[in-house]
């Protein structure tokens, strides 16, 4: 699917999407939205790259192998963020106990471990949707490692 | 006054809504049932912003409309467009 429209309005638009989907991760505590809708954005755009070019274009951007990775560094960042609670001597995925530092409420780098967790999620999100479609691009030539 | 065009206005979403359910289950070519399935997506996120859940909506908007359509897209290509 090579179409000059689709390529040239793929290619103004993507870094728009991109800074958008960055927002809704980072304001995630403040306002509608949050890792999941601004990874979901986010994925949206590169998929959307791979798909209007072509996927070696896709590739340069994130490979099938990155977002594999960051797809399970995503989920061990959660986690490991949960366990600093439980390091310090709080409870699973503590906040204020586990003695993150809360900031002034409304500013944006404030909520302590919330705003961590949900940068993790958002980078989960995103390289989650970039593997589910390269394993449908991919499927049939790489059926024996495929994830 | 605002209150009845917000009426006008939901009853309208609403009609849109049902005439593109029904018609992605009449269309025979497929992409032309995936990009009506989009249009529903996006008259879905509206939906949901008239229903005050701006959160759902913006989920709506990315997974039902962007991921869903690029990742049925993606699997078209990998077959055949017609039913």
């Amino acid at each position: 699917m090579e179409d000059q429209i689709v390529r040239i309005t793929s290619r103004l638009v993507t870094p728009f999407i991109q800074v958008y989907g960055i927002y809704v991760i980072l304001h995630g505590h403040l306002s509608p939205g949050g890792g999941f809708s601004g990874g979901a954005i986010f994925g949206a755009s590169l998929v959307l790259v791979a798909l209007s070019f072509n996927l070696e274009v896709g590739a340069k951007q994130i490979s099938h192998t990155t977002a594999s990775v960051l797809e399970s560094g995503g989920a061990l960042g959660f986690v490991v963020t949960g366990l600093v609670g439980v390091a310090v001597g709080a409870n699973f995925l503590a906040n204020r106990g586990a003695g993150f530092p809360l900031g002034e409420a409304g500013e944006l780098f404030s909520a302590g471990a919330i705003f961590i967790i949900t940068a993790f999620l958002g980078v989960k999100v995103a390289s989650t949707i970039v593997t589910l479609f390269y394993n449908i691009i991919e499927g049939e030539e790489k059926s024996g490692d495929a994830h | 006054m605002t209150e009845v065009l917000t009426e006008v206005l939901n009853a309208l979403l609403l009609l849109f809504l049902i005439v593109c359910a029904i018609a992605v289950a009449q269309i025979r070519d497929m992409l032309s049932a995936v990009i009506v399935f989009a249009s529903f997506g996006l008259i879905m996120a509206i939906v949901w912003q008239q229903l005050s859940s701006p959160d759902v909506a913006m989920v709506e908007a990315a997974l039902g409309t962007g991921v869903t359509t690029l990742l049925l897209i993606a699997a078209i290509s990998k077959t055949r467009r017609a039913e």
